[in-house]
């Protein structure tokens, strides 16, 4: 399983734009600062798994779930993201919810004509789906 | 467009962030995310919670280490964050410090040079603080050569 470098690597633009987001107008960021941040993003993601993961085997389970990486981001001492991480947890599910009941609706909608508009509308969210695709099957291997 | 969806862009933030527009709840990729989180041998699976909060997680981190660095960087610049208030943070502020061996403080190759020799010299005479040296740059400052 090697991965390639690039792949442990986070999107330029989308490291970019968050920084900027935190900075004051008008800051400038060097490249050699971006591509720094953007190293220990994926330093952050490493830590914050394997201290997640240690949580779960506390637990005796194989899957890592909320309450670990929660669990991890305490252990860190960034307790300062606990408050907003469970905002944000509350909203992703109740959309990750919505989903799940429109899909259920397309499925139902199952004639021909109904089939057809639903895919073009399926392309978009792309990205979303398929995480959510991978996911269950994440969770069905380990039941 | 259309169907059972919002629209795009349409007023609120719900739903810009349905539709994946600039307010979306996450912009780091969950599948990326999820591979280099995967990298750990240890790991076997991940529940997609907790896929987006790390991945949420990330993005809070990210905002933390620019703002602070900036905040509390000695560079010169005002208008600039540059890498050295990123090294500097990463050796002076506790939270940080995991991240001191992918940022290591950086120094000119001719600072570094002087130092050796100073301390050759220093070996050699016993003494310390007799040379006078410009080192007051950042960069050079807070190296201990040979330790």
């Amino acid at each position: 399983m090697a991965e390639r470098p690039e792949d442990l690597n986070l999107p330029n633009a989308v490291i970019t734009r968050i920084i900027k987001e935190a900075l004051p107008d008008g800051v400038n960021i060097s490249k050699e600062a971006r591509s720094a941040i953007s190293r220990a993003a994926s330093v952050f993601v490493l830590y914050a798994t394997s201290c997640a993961n240690n949580f779960a085997m506390k637990g005796k389970r194989k899957t890592l779930n909320a309450g670990d990486v929660l669990s991890a981001m305490e252990e860190m001492e960034f307790q300062r993201f606990i408050a907003p991480l469970k905002e944000s947890l509350e909203v992703y599910r109740r959309e990750q919810k919505g989903k799940k009941e429109a899909r259920k609706d397309k499925d139902k909608k199952a004639d021909s004509e109904e089939q057809d508009k639903s895919r073009e509308d399926d392309n978009d969210d792309d990205d979303e789906r398929m995480e959510d695709e991978e996911q269950n099957d994440e969770e069905e291997v380990d039941n | 467009m259309g169907g059972e969806r919002p629209g795009p862009r349409r007023g609120g933030k719900m739903a810009a962030r349905l539709s994946g527009g600039e307010n979306r709840l996450v912009s780091l990729p969950l599948s990326r995310i999820r591979v280099i989180m995967k990298s750990s041998p240890e790991v076997s699976s991940i529940n997609q919670d907790a896929l987006f909060l790390t991945a949420k997680a990330t993005e809070l981190f990210v905002q933390y280490l620019a703002s602070y660095s900036y905040k509390h960087g000695r560079g010169k610049e005002k208008n600039a964050l540059t890498y050295s208030d990123l090294s500097h943070t990463a050796e002076e502020c506790e939270t940080f410090q995991f991240l001191a061996d992918i940022l290591p403080k950086k120094i000119l190759a001719s600072k570094y040079l002087k130092m050796l020799e100073k301390e050759k010299r220093d070996g050699e005479l016993g003494k310390c603080d007799e040379e006078d040296d410009d080192e007051d740059d950042d960069e050079a400052v807070d190296e201990a050569v040979g330790s």
